[in-house]
């Protein structure tokens, strides 16, 4: 795919939607371009994330849905050749002006990868590793509990709970993905994204995840990366549509898969939904 | 005329190779799929029996055809000549023999001599041509009836893969042999020393000086051979060359892999490794004229007495030239720790500095551990640094500041000159050797445990 022969979109094709006015946005991104070396991925997204919501990205492969999530947490700085440019602000401050550190940042804002990553230690180190290095247990009996607590969340502690010493690189992959929820949500971040946190995972555990999700959200925002329309659907109260590096529509989950405005959405969400 | 066998057995095996392979795809009439075993396996298959039986033949046969004709030769001597003649006395007649077939004829040689020195050329002759006769026998043999297993079923490839185990298994082997082999006789020799030096005296004793009486009945020097202050010395300067190369090596590693950018990098890593082509004569000559008339300035100016030849000088110039085993080992295995673990310890708000030392350190540590083992047996076994900038006398010391020697040093020493084998100061050499073997060996294994259980652990 090449986005050679799409014509660029001035703006979002949102006739008609807006956030009630109530509804304090936690996270703002304007005109977001990315590119990785010569390639361009991401053209001028705006989008905001409300506060205490899920919102959900979806959208074809490699259309830019990773690549946006990662803004968000600067995770793309990592990438050598990725450049970043736009405004992305958490609570109203510019999260690439200079002034922040991203260290600061990366913990107010956790991430779960598309692909898990538990790190080479005890299952147990994986989780307590977040809550160890920002000194959020006083002791280790807290400690202790903060690791079973997100284990039991993530839906994993009941398969591990006999061998919380093993490595956590010994567990099946939809056990690391799972590992990898409670290693996010251990730290507990202010905003959690989720990159296909539900790919490897079983309908049983899929719905243990939704219904973290829909739990989390009473105290977190969350966005959301699926491929599943159904889970977009079940978990997300909005829902943005990203198709060859640009946002083409964005507004109540319900209103895009019911009555979709552009064309290209449509076509995606009958293609797959049908 | 033996030159005709490899050079006829590579021809052979080509021909096997092609033959089989061709006969294979006409077998099937060109449908290679249909075929079990690709073509290739059963090229393989025919060559390696026309090539393998031959070549073990003929090794064989060389290893055994000396000794068969020394034997029927002396069968074949008339009696009055053998009669009576001890082993050694019967070893010089052979020998003569021998060297009369080969043309060199010393005084005057009897005709019974003459006559089996006649047999001795011919003999060799016709074995020679039997084992050629044979070997092309066995192969062309093998050539026709392995052709003929070729069939659309036949399966070439498990042949091939048992034949290839096998080969690996030999391998394998050789290498353990050799190792077997160096320690049989390194022990033998060590036990002949220890003949005349008491195990203990060696290996307590305070007191290394290696030297025997030079005439007989002289009466200066018994010579003393306790190999401790060797021992202490050797650790005293691998210890000091660690403390200089592990901490610079891991740092520089740690820079090269997160800190530089890739202009940096591609230009510091291949400077850093230069380190270690660098001969070590050339660090001896930087220890003796730069690093020690330095260290003694330094000493004068706070008051210190550093003597000229210093394990400090020694060692440090030996960490430097081990600097490059371990900073490159860890950059690659700091390099090779995927970026998907950095991102996740990024993600959850780690540091640069908590990610190294809590996520990249630890999964690299068996590549770093393999570099740090590697520097380590490069201290020990360093010579050339040692004896040019520490010398070469053994003193009982840990003091850094002194001359010390080490195990490499005393037995180059200890070897040089013509002394036979047969007294203790050549043959304490071996006994410090073997020592110096099982320490090594159990450090290798120490590390191999250490690594593993932390593996377990970890991957
Ligand atoms: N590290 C990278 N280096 C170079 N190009 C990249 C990199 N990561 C992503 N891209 C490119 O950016 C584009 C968007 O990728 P992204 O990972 O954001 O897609 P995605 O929507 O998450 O797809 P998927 O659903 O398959 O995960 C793709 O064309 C991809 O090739
Ligand atoms: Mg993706």
């Amino acid at each position: 795919m090449t986005g050679d022969n799409i014509e660029p979109i001035d703006e979002i094709q949102t006739d008609g939607f807006a956030f009630p006015a109530e509804l304090p946005i936690k996270i703002k991104s304007r005109n977001v371009d990315v590119s990785y070396g010569d390639k361009q991925a991401l053209f001028g997204v705006d989008l905001d994330i409300p506060a205490n919501h899920v919102v959900a990205l979806i959208g074809p492969s490699g259309c830019g849905k990773s690549t946006y999530l990662r803004c968000l947490n600067r995770m793309n700085d990592v990438i050598d050749i990725a450049r970043v440019s736009g405004n992305i602000e958490l609570d109203g401050v510019n999260i690439y002006d200079d002034t922040i550190d991203v260290v600061e940042l990366r913990a107010r804002i956790g991430m779960v990868f598309q692909k898990p990553n538990p790190f080479p230690k005890s299952i147990f180190d994986n989780v307590a590793y977040g809550p160890r290095i920002h000194g959020i247990a006083n002791d280790k009996a807290e400690l202790e509990e903060i690791v079973v607590t997100s284990l039991q969340k993530a839906g994993l502690f009941d398969e591990v709970k006999d061998r919380l010493g093993d490595s956590g690189i010994s567990l099946s992959g939809g056990q690391q993905q799972r590992l990898c929820i409670a290693r996010a949500i251990a730290t507990r971040p202010e905003v959690i994204l989720m990159d296909e946190p539900a790919s490897a995972l079983d309908p049983i555990a899929t719905a243990v995840i939704e219904e973290l999700i829909d739990e989390l959200r009473q105290n977190f925002t969350i966005v959301i990366v699926t491929h599943s329309m159904q889970q977009a659907a079940r978990v997300s109260q909005y829902t943005a549509f990203f198709h060859l590096g640009y946002l083409v529509e964005f507004g109540d989950t319900e209103a895009i898969f019911t009555n979709p405005t552009d064309k290209r959405t449509q076509d995606y969400i009958t293609g797959r939904f049908g | 005329m033996l030159s005709i066998i490899p050079l006829s057995l590579a021809a052979l095996v080509l021909v096997a190779y092609f033959g089989g392979k061709n006969r294979a795809v006409a077998v099937v009439a060109g449908r290679r799929s249909t075929l079990h075993s690709r073509p290739l396996y059963h090229g393989t298959y025919v060559a390696v029996w026309v090539g393998i039986p031959a070549l073990l033949l003929s090794l064989v046969w060389l290893f055994l055809q000396g000794p068969v004709i020394d034997i029927l030769l002396v069968r074949s001597l008339p009696s009055d000549l053998r009669d009576g003649l001890d082993g050694s006395q019967l070893q010089l007649l052979l020998s003569e023999i021998r060297s009369l077939a080969k043309g060199s004829v010393f005084g005057n040689p009897t005709a019974e001599v003459i006559a089996a020195a006649e047999r001795y050329k011919a003999w060799q002759v016709l074995a020679g041509w039997a084992l050629v006769v044979s070997s092309l026998a066995i192969s062309i043999a093998a050539l026709v009836i392995t052709r003929n297993h070729i069939a659309k079923r036949f399966y070439a490839r498990h042949r091939v893969e048992q034949v290839l185990d096998w080969l690996m298994i030999a391998c394998s082997t050789l290498a353990i042999l050799t190792t077997l082999g160096i320690v049989v006789s390194l022990s033998i020799e060590s036990l002949r020393f220890f003949d005349l030096v008491s195990p203990g005296e060696f290996l307590f004793g305070l007191n290394w000086e290696p030297q025997i009486p030079i005439r007989k009945g002289q009466v200066t020097a018994g010579g003393a051979f306790g190999a401790i202050p060797v021992y202490l010395g050797t650790l005293l300067i691998a210890l000091i060359a660690m403390l200089v190369a592990i901490p610079v090596g891991l740092l520089s590693a740690i820079y090269l892999a997160e800190y530089s950018s890739k202009r940096a990098r591609a230009i510091l890593k291949p400077l850093l490794e230069i380190l270690a082509g660098i001969p070590t004569v050339v660090y001896g000559f930087f220890a003796v004229l730069v690093v020690a008339p330095a260290l003694r300035n330094f000493g004068q100016i706070v008051g210190m007495d550093i003597a000229p030849n210093s394990a400090l000088a020694a060692g440090g110039v030996m960490g430097i030239m081990l600097i490059p085993f371990i900073s490159s080992f860890s950059d690659d295995a700091i390099s090779a720790v995927p970026r998907s673990l950095r991102e996740g310890a990024y993600g959850l708000g780690a540091t640069k500095g908590e990610t190294i030392v809590d996520i990249l350190l630890p999964a690299a540590l068996p590549g770093i551990m393999g570099g740090v083992l590697l520097a380590v047996s490069r201290a020990i076994g360093e010579t050339m640094i040692v004896v040019m900038a520490a010398g070469i006398i053994a003193s009982l010391t840990l003091n850094p500041l002194e001359p010390v020697t080490t195990v490499t040093v005393q037995i180059v020493t200890l070897l040089i000159g013509d002394s036979e084998f047969d007294n203790p100061k050549t043959l304490a050499a071996f006994a410090l050797g073997l020592v110096l073997f099982l320490a090594t060996l159990a450090l290798n294994v120490l590390a191999l445990r250490f690594t593993r259980k932390y593996r377990e652990q970890y991957d």
